[in-house]
């Protein structure tokens, strides 16, 4: 790899990036000027914005690598994307969420359930979660960038990790934050075409469609015994049922990250920006089919580059990438594609993390000065500018330090857990403030305590994939996980605490009262 | 089918490709269905908008 062009290649990237920002800010007119003057933002843009804030550097190295090692399983993963993440995100969240969102003038996800449930405690307690858990998933978004760098160059990954680290904040910093959509817009296009391309020739090179998978599924005998004990069938077949791996791959990386979306404080703020439900109604055309490409793509190459590996190598996808899930893609990119894709891929990389990082961090810094300072103190005079700006920077440092951190093979782990976590606690309560006319405020604040407590309680006694690391469940009860018969210590902390906040949410309803009729009706105003 | 025998897997794909022809289909259908808010409705937006636009600002 030529150090000397790739450097030039993404300084060209960071200058139009750059020139599309300062246009953008350039002709922005003021708000109540766009509103009354008719126009709207292109569809295409609206939607390709929301696509690259969806689709991170995890999603292309940490879950293309996942079907690297499960197969093409995890096509159930993309069916839920496109059906859950964007057919009913906007059609049955999006509008409801931006016509309560303006009617309340909430501003960020915690004070949209706040203004909802009328309680400032509710805010807090939210924008404190998300201060405190979204750096585990920026930090995973980090070292998806990080590993390729790594790959390409065959350098140091701690190395890798502060270059990477170091483009994304100067980005940040330089008013990335603002999400101006002509740059995600562009961001989304050269991931959309990269991923495209990677599909097209991985199919050429292997065989065409028919030929590559039949070759693929031909390959099952391979898998080590280790892997066949555990549930695994071959990398065109689903895992045996009720196995270990069945377990893992559909309540952790498919349910948990396929339903997760819809209560992702990042992607939910998006609705309440768009000027009307048309837009919506457009964004999920462009929307459906960007994601498509952007996860069906990568999770189908995914899969395939075992074949690649074994046709070159003798080896697995998982053993060229020295048993690192997360250096799959790399390694397949480096090894498969032209030199010159290597460079657009490394572009499509930095978009994907710069469009995604940039709406971590702007909710996160909201989240701390916005939601959690200024309701904990409203009768200071305390700067919350300030305060939000230092979450951002304090967000950017402890994602970082938690880049370094976190062992191999991490980046859809991560992910799903942060997911998990935000799917169990904020999906019943905002579900319900969208459309459960009879759910009351109590209710509301203990689904959301449920939802957390028991997903931090999965973590840490239930689920050994993190109690083991974790030690806490060792060091009271003497073992890895509190409850050691299968299937308990596997599935997903997701399908343990969801249930329960849904439970806690109806049954307190019925048990409390004081529903405020004339504010539900300030929120609901507008809605058909 | 195309060299994939599993049907979970088969399914799997056939769900992904109804889901993006749903969403195409949803999209074309109601391309120019939402009308621009009026009014009452318009003034909210506005007044959300200019908020949104200040909290921007600070940021």
């Amino acid at each position: 790899m030529d150090t000397f062009t790739l450097g030039l290649v993404v300084i060209a990237y960071l200058l139009a990036i750059g020139y599309l920002g300062y246009k953008g800010y350039k002709h922005t007119v003021n708000a109540r000027d766009y509103l009354l003057a008719g126009s709207n933002i292109h569809p295409f843009i609206m939607a390709m914005s929301y696509g690259a804030t969806f689709i991170s550097t995890s999603a292309i190295i940490g879950f293309g690598g996942i079907a690297g090692i499960y197969g093409m399983g995890l096509i159930w993963l993309t069916f839920l994307n496109i059906f859950v993440g964007i057919f009913i995100a906007f059609v049955f969240f999006g509008r409801r969420t931006r016509k309560i969102g303006h009617n309340l003038d909430a501003h960020t996800f915690p004070e949209f359930l706040g203004k909802r449930f009328q309680s400032k405690g509710i805010q807090t307690t939210c924008g404190a979660i998300i201060f405190i858990a979204m750096p585990l998933y920026a930090a995973v978004v980090l070292i998806g960038g990080a590993r390729f760098i790594e790959s390409i160059f065959n350098i140091d990954f701690s190395i890798a990790l502060i270059f990477f680290s170091l483009v994304i904040a100067a980005y940040v910093i330089a008013g990335g934050l603002k999400g101006v959509m002509y740059t995600d817009a562009l961001q989304a296009t050269i991931m959309f075409l990269s991923l495209f391309f990677l599909l097209v020739v991985t199919y050429v090179k292997l065989g065409g469609i028919t030929g590559a998978h039949e070759a693929l599924t031909n390959m099952a005998a391979l898998v080590p015994e280790s892997l066949q004990a555990q549930g695994h069938m071959g990398w065109t077949v689903f895992p045996k049922f009720n196995s270990g791996w069945w377990w893992a791959l559909t309540t952790s990386i498919i349910l948990g990250v396929g339903i997760g979306v819809l209560a992702q404080p990042q992607l939910v703020v998006r609705f309440m920006t768009v000027k009307s439900n048309r837009e919506l109604n457009r964004a999920v055309l462009v929307g459906g089919i960007f994601i498509f490409v952007a996860t069906g793509f990568v999770f189908t190459v995914g899969a395939l580059t075992n074949l690649h590996f074994y046709n070159e190598t003798g080896q697995l996808a998982i053993q060229a990438a020295q048993g690192n899930v997360d250096l799959i893609i790399p390694e397949y990119i480096n090894s498969a594609m032209p030199s010159w894709f290597v460079y657009l891929f490394m572009l499509a990389l930095l978009s994907a993390g710069m469009s995604t990082l940039s709406s971590q961090f702007h909710t996160m810094g909201t989240a701390l000065g916005r939601d959690v300072v200024q309701n904990l103190f409203p009768n200071k005079k305390i700067n919350t500018m300030m305060i939000t700006r230092l979450g951002v920077v304090v967000a950017i440092l402890v994602s970082i330090s938690i880049g370094y951190q976190l062992p191999i093979s991490i980046i859809a782990r991560g992910t799903a857990i942060f997911f998990g976590i935000c799917a169990a606690t904020f999906l019943p309560a905002y579900f319900a403030a969208l459309y459960w006319k009879r759910v009351t405020r109590a209710a509301a604040k203990w689904s959301i305590y449920t939802g957390l407590l028991a997903s931090v309680f999965a973590l840490a006694f239930m689920h050994q994939k993190e109690s083991a690391p974790l030690g806490i469940c060792k060091a009271i009860f003497g073992k890895d996980a509190l409850f050691d018969t299968f299937p308990w210590m596997i599935v997903d902390p997701m399908l343990i605490a969801m249930p329960l906040s849904i439970i806690v949410l109806v049954v307190v309803s019925y048990l409390t009262s004081g529903i405020d009729e004339e504010h539900l009706e300030k929120c609901m105003k507008g809605i058909k | 089918m195309f060299g994939i025998e599993d049907p979970v897997i088969f399914i799997g794909y056939l769900l992904t490709v109804l889901s993006l022809i749903l969403c195409i289909v949803y999209g074309a259908v109601n391309w120019n269905k939402g009308d621009d808010p009026k009014g009452e409705d318009l003034e909210t937006d506005v007044q959300w908008a200019e908020k949104e636009e200040e909290i921007e600002s600070q940021i």
